[in-house]
């Protein structure tokens, strides 16, 4: 059984189908890359995975466990699937540490000196140990987006869902944070990576899905995918990429 | 003109008043200290069950938009009528044998419990819905996030308007003399008829307004204060 099981995943807003069926088997440690243009349902999509939105229809299982049965203790399973957005949502009334002991003090239930110490070590890992202190709006977006990875990373999830990281940087901090996701994957955490990197996602992926109109039209390795892509759509999609320079 | 001076500024009847409704205005810092407190701590609860998601809390939020509407529109001194004069009639064994004083302090941190419960939602509906997305993909429940995410950002941006609430309060202690509280405006009437001078008044209303300046150029800074920050964080 896979780690991730999506069947069938549905959701609606309103009159708005945003996923229309939508079938997602990720492998334990496997890194898996939605691409697709804007409003194709990725981002809906890593959501519903961890239940910010609840799905109309389909079911969703996680590491043997279903969220979608109505019995799932929904803060436990968010412990375990750390998400992190464009726009970073660092809390901007508190300091770089604090946003990142935060959530282990309050749902790990460590005090708040292990807390800290777990902090210092994972921003000495990201070279911002100097930056504790400060709040993130003294942060480049680079920083701060390296800080909401290290903030999902404190609750030690064993999924990681990445949500068009990169999309609000500057082109020259995109490097610091895929340097970042790169360590992740090198060390073996599972994640879901919505993006528009198509270099990234070619190097990093061990599967690629192409989403067009909430369904997951084609997916297969980088390089199937990249190189001879199957449907025309995806071959539309990527040649409209290529065509703005961007793999 | 001199009729004027003599009846509203004499320095004789100043300096006459002045202990009876200095003591009367202390009367009226204690009204505002107590029910500022009050109104701190209810509104936001009220503000915060206003918010309570789900069907379940449906009759609670009913409850707090009837009270938030209901004292929002009603008169603070017919308030103050009802409780001064209303609650000692019931008879009933605590609520009944209370001092003037408590009164007034019911009457007020009812009245502006209302107001500021919207100046707190303003606040609370004024941060960013990927907070609360942020925090709860954090594993933090409803009411984590609410407390060290939601509220805390809520309550830093709504503070010069709570500040002008109070100093709406601050006047508003005045209207408590209705039901007998000695404070300032009813030492300073005392004077008056026993004198048949108004500069008693005048004496009272210096009182409230050096109160309310300082308090009112507070507001002014922090307001100026955070434009500069936002100003800076957007270059």
């Amino acid at each position: 059984m896979s780690f991730v099981e999506a069947r069938n995943v549905t959701k609606r807003f309103g009159d708005n189908t945003v996923l229309s069926g939508v079938d997602l088997d990720v492998g334990e440690h496997e890194v898996v890359c939605l691409i697709g243009a804007s409003g194709s349902g990725k981002s809906t999509l890593l959501r519903c995975l961890n239940l910010l939105e609840e799905v109309d229809e389909g079911t969703i299982a996680v590491d043997g466990q279903s969220l979608t049965n109505g019995k799932i203790d929904v803060n436990a399973l968010r412990r375990k699937i750390g998400i992190v957005f464009q726009a970073y949502n660092l809390f901007p009334h508190m300091t770089v540490i604090e946003n990142v002991m935060l959530a282990p003090v309050k749902t790990r239930r460590l005090n708040a000196r292990q807390a800290r110490g777990e902090a210092v070590e994972l921003l000495k890992r990201i070279g911002l140990a100097d930056k504790a202190d400060e709040f993130p709006d003294r942060l480049s977006g680079g920083q701060q987006q390296r800080v909401a990875i290290v903030r999902a990373l404190a609750m030690g999830p064993k999924l990681m869902l990445l949500d068009e990281i990169t999309s609000a940087l500057d082109p020259q901090l995109v490097s610091e944070v895929l340097n970042l996701v790169r360590e992740l994957a090198e060390v073996g955490m599972t994640m879901i990576i919505a993006t528009h990197e198509m270099s990234f996602a070619r190097e990093v992926a061990d599967k690629v899905c192409f989403l067009d109109a909430g369904v997951i039209l084609e997916e297969g390795r980088p390089d199937q995918i990249f190189s001879s892509p199957q449907q025309q759509r995806t071959r539309e999609f990527l040649a409209r990429i290529i065509e703005a320079g961007r793999l | 003109m001199n009729q004027v001076v003599h009846t509203f500024l004499s320095p004789h009847d100043f300096r006459v008043s002045l202990p009876d409704v200095w003591a009367g205005f202390k009367v009226n810092l204690k009204l505002m200290v107590v029910s500022e407190s009050l109104v701190l701590v209810l509104a936001l609860a009220v503000a915060i069950i206003r918010g309570l998601p789900g069907r379940g809390a449906k009759p609670l939020r009913a409850l707090m938009i009837v009270y938030t509407d209901f004292f929002r529109g009603t008169p603070l001194i017919l308030v103050a009528f009802v409780v001064g004069f209303g609650l000692p009639a019931l008879n009933l064994h605590v609520l009944s044998n209370l001092s003037n004083f408590a009164y007034g302090v019911i009457a007020l941190t009812l009245v502006y419990t209302a107001y500021v419960t919207e100046v707190y939602r303003a606040g609370i509906e004024s941060v960013h819905p990927s907070q609360r997305m942020a925090a709860r993909s954090l594993g933090l429940s409803y009411a984590q996030s609410m407390r060290y995410v939601v509220v805390p950002q809520a309550v830093r941006r709504v503070v010069p308007p709570l500040l002008n609430d109070f100093i709406g309060l601050q006047k508003d202690t005045a209207l408590v003399s209705v039901i007998g509280v000695a404070e300032a405006a009813l030492q300073a009437q005392g004077y008056s008829q026993t004198y048949a001078n108004f500069t008693s008044y005048t004496v009272a209303a210096v009182l409230f307004v050096l109160l309310t300046i300082p308090l009112a150029r507070f507001t002014d800074h922090l307001i100026a204060k955070r434009e500069r920050r936002e100003r800076a964080a957007a270059t």
